[in-house]
């Protein structure tokens, strides 16, 4: 996947990592840690693993697993292996649906490289998509102008619902995991409420939005043999490009990284933790609400009454985790779980229950948080070898002498000194 | 007034689960082992409780509720040995695996009712749990039970002080010849043997089948419940009684001449801005067990 990502933690067990093992236990322990040291590899060995589990709980109800694989096929190449047909509609449904996934990925990720967990994108999501469809009912019909409007507005609203969980953060210490939660939930009845006092609105529709509001592309349209494909895809490359131009190249990405990283050592250094916290989660909250805005003005013609949640946003942490919050890294697991979302109706018409997919999200995220522990076992392994071989090179013979700096008072001190470390 | 008592099985009803589900948050807590997990864990309990309860429920009897909610807390056990592994075998970042178990939960009951069911939710059973005296559920004095009894454990027995002592310093507890991952499994496991249960009283008193909708942010609620109680079992007690009115009174305005003008989601809006608020009003001071959400490392001091 992506070979660019560094991880600080990884690059440190890379470069720590002495090659004197000799036994093959030891070569094999080394060649481990290398693998753990990369997030891309550790992350395609996630999703791979997340596929096998799934496949055996296919197997284990007695479906046949090649029905789902043939279903994310058809999903992804629009070949259908049963009926040798091919329709590349089925490419544009999926890049389609990967769109919001994508940027509620990137709303996870940038909070979360700023240290905070931010499980709102569904309420951030919910408030954009309701923003733009205000918009789009209410706003004056002027072409390209009033869709652009819709989506700004869209990401304002979305900014400023995250951007309060951070206010919350960072005023009152509050838990962004609650509050969050608590926020979704309020965006949702808020939602419900307001939409169903538009004029002409019932307890499930608006009337139809006005065309210039919306995102259709028609050459994207007539390339993917009608597919909902729209101007939304290019919101999200162009979302993905941002946010690794904001956290790699900015000055505010850095305070982001380095307040995410360690709090104190970024306020002591002169970063302001508190104003990082409602930053981080406004442009978050943007990015989740742009999600809104692509669903509301790209997939639908009408306004939609939400009768439950989307659960975009609650995917989305599943698709920062395993792109590991970086741009790419996201923009890429981003279609690996719109794919699973859009190979959904395929497998339900093959026998397979389509919430496979879901578990198989669930999965790699319990995965994901397995993978750290490996990592933390490996650093464990690691530093008890070099206790061990410090305690033998302070009992042999002239060990104290090889070791420069070393106390060479007692073979007990020198193995208690490594052992503090 | 008159209002005021009709209202209160329906309050006790809805506390319940949230109640119980809250303890075993605490006990988690209070171990060192933050459990978002706790709405996942419930809607596996509530699915699992559902599903037994309808297919025991002619041959069973009146046994058959009290059997699924068994059933219901061996299946949240079951599945927080997940969290209980990753965040403390492994060390692994808490809230991840607990999120982790919040998706599964989404998908598995629907997977399984379209396998047993052929539907995306379980069959609706005839007769749930039966109110007794007064119109309130037996479930209010499980809940009851759970909570004398875990404030009894943690407060009264040496286990107790042992466990909160995981949570507050768990070095200075492995000093004192405590094992601090065997105690941090039995809470976690203890949390979701709870959760599970608090999702099968959900389930058997509130509703006739499981479906996607039917937690519905109780266990987010139970959560929340746990800071705002403060980490002590008193508090906690209060707090859900406090969220279980709000859900109680948002279904029973509905029915009050004077405010039914205002729109539905007014009320249904309640518990949530309430426990927001109240999370506000009570953070930010230094309630929490010192050691909540750190992996146990015996190196580190």
């Amino acid at each position: 996947m992506a070979k660019s990502i560094k991880n600080t933690a990884g690059a440190q067990g890379a470069s720590s990592a002495p090659s004197g093992s000799s036994s093959a236990a030891g070569a094999l322990f080394n060649r481990l840690e290398a693998f753990a040291a990369s997030d891309g590899r550790m992350s395609l060995l996630v999703v791979a693993l997340g596929f096998l589990a799934g496949t055996l709980i296919v197997l284990a109800v007695g479906r046949n697993p090649a029905n789902m694989f043939a279903a994310l096929l058809q999903a992804m190449s629009g070949w259908d292996l049963t009926r040798g047909v091919f329709n590349v509609r089925y490419v544009g449904e999926w890049l389609a649906i990967s769109t919001p996934l994508i940027l509620t990925g990137l709303s996870m990720g940038f909070a979360a490289r700023a240290g905070l967990f931010n499980i709102g994108a569904e309420g951030q999501y919910i408030v954009g998509l309701t923003v733009a469809q205000f918009a789009a009912l209410f706003l004056p019909q002027i072409p390209v102008l009033h869709a652009v409007l819709c989506v700004l507005l869209a990401a304002l609203g979305g900014a400023a619902w995250g951007g309060l969980v951070g206010w919350l953060k960072a005023r009152f210490n509050a838990s962004e995991v609650v509050a969050t939660i608590m926020l979704n939930y309020i965006a949702f009845f808020l939602s419900r409420w307001a939409t169903m006092r538009i004029p002409g609105a019932n307890t499930f529709r608006t009337p139809n939005l006005p065309q210039s509001a919306q995102l259709d592309a028609g050459f994207l349209q007539r390339l993917t043999n009608g597919s909902n494909l729209n101007y939304g895809f290019f919101i999200a490359v162009a979302c993905v490009v941002a946010y690794w131009w904001i956290m790699e190249r900015t000055r505010l990405g850095f305070a982001l990284r380095a307040t995410g990283m360690n709090k104190d050592a970024a306020q002591a250094s002169g970063i302001n933790a508190k104003r990082s916290a409602v930053t981080s989660m406004a442009i978050a909250g943007a990015f989740a609400g742009l999600a809104g805005a692509v669903v509301a003005l790209g997939s639908f013609n009408h306004g939609r009454v939400l009768a439950g949640q989307d659960n975009y946003g609650f995917t989305g942490i599943a698709v920062a985790l395993v792109g590991n919050s970086t741009g790419l890294g996201v923009g890429l697991s981003g279609l690996l779980f719109g794919l699973l979302a859009s190979g959904q109706p395929l497998m339900q018409s093959r026998g397979i229950p389509k919430e496979i997919t879901l578990i198989i999200s669930g999965l790699v995220v319990v995965f994901v948080s397995l993978r750290a522990g490996l990592r933390v076992i490996l650093a464990w392994k690691r530093r008890e070898q070099l206790v061990a071989r410090a305690a033998a090179a302070a009992e042999a013979p002239g060990g104290a002498a090889a070791n420069p700096g070393g106390a060479p008072a007692s073979p007990g001190g020198g193995s208690a000194a490594a052992g503090e470390e | 007034m008159r209002d005021l008592i009709l209202i209160l099985p329906s309050v006790l009803m809805m506390a319940a689960p949230i109640l119980i589900a809250a303890m075993g948050g605490l006990v988690s807590e209070r171990a060192g082992v933050s459990n978002i997990a706790l709405e996942g864990l419930m809607g596996i309990g509530a699915f699992t409780a559902a599903t037994a309860h309808y297919f025991m429920e002619a041959g069973a009897g009146p046994a058959s509720v009290w059997l699924a909610l068994a059933f219901g807390l061996l299946a949240g056990m079951a599945v927080s040995l997940i969290h209980a592994f990753a965040s403390v075998s492994l060390g692994a970042d808490q809230v991840i695996s607990g999120t982790g178990i919040n998706l599964l939960a989404i998908g598995v009951p629907v997977f399984l009712s379209q396998i047993i069911f052929r539907m995306e939710r379980t069959q609706p059973f005839r007769i749930g749990m039966m109110p007794g005296p007064g119109g309130v559920y037996p479930t209010a004095y499980v809940a009851l039970a759970v909570v004398l009894l875990t404030w009894y454990l943690l407060y009264k027995r040496p286990l107790g002080l042992r466990l909160r002592a995981c949570g507050e310093h768990p070095q200075a507890a492995a000093g004192a010849g405590v094992d601090v991952k065997a105690m941090r499994y039995g809470a976690v496991l203890a949390s979701g043997a709870l959760a599970g249960l608090a999702g099968g009283c959900l389930v058997l008193t509130q509703t006739i089948q499981y479906t996607q909708n039917t937690i519905n942010g109780a266990g987010f609620i139970a959560l929340a419940a746990v800071s705002f109680g403060r980490w002590l079992p008193k508090g906690v007690t209060g707090a859900s009684l406090l969220f279980g009115g709000a859900v109680a009174l948002a279904i029973y305005m509905v029915n009050v001449e004077s405010l039914r003008r205002l729109p539905p989601e007014f009320f249904s809006v309640l518990p949530y801005l309430i426990t927001l608020v109240t999370l506000v009003a009570f953070s930010g001071k230094d309630w929490a067990p010192q050691a909540i959400g750190k992996a146990f490392d015996k190196g580190r001091s």
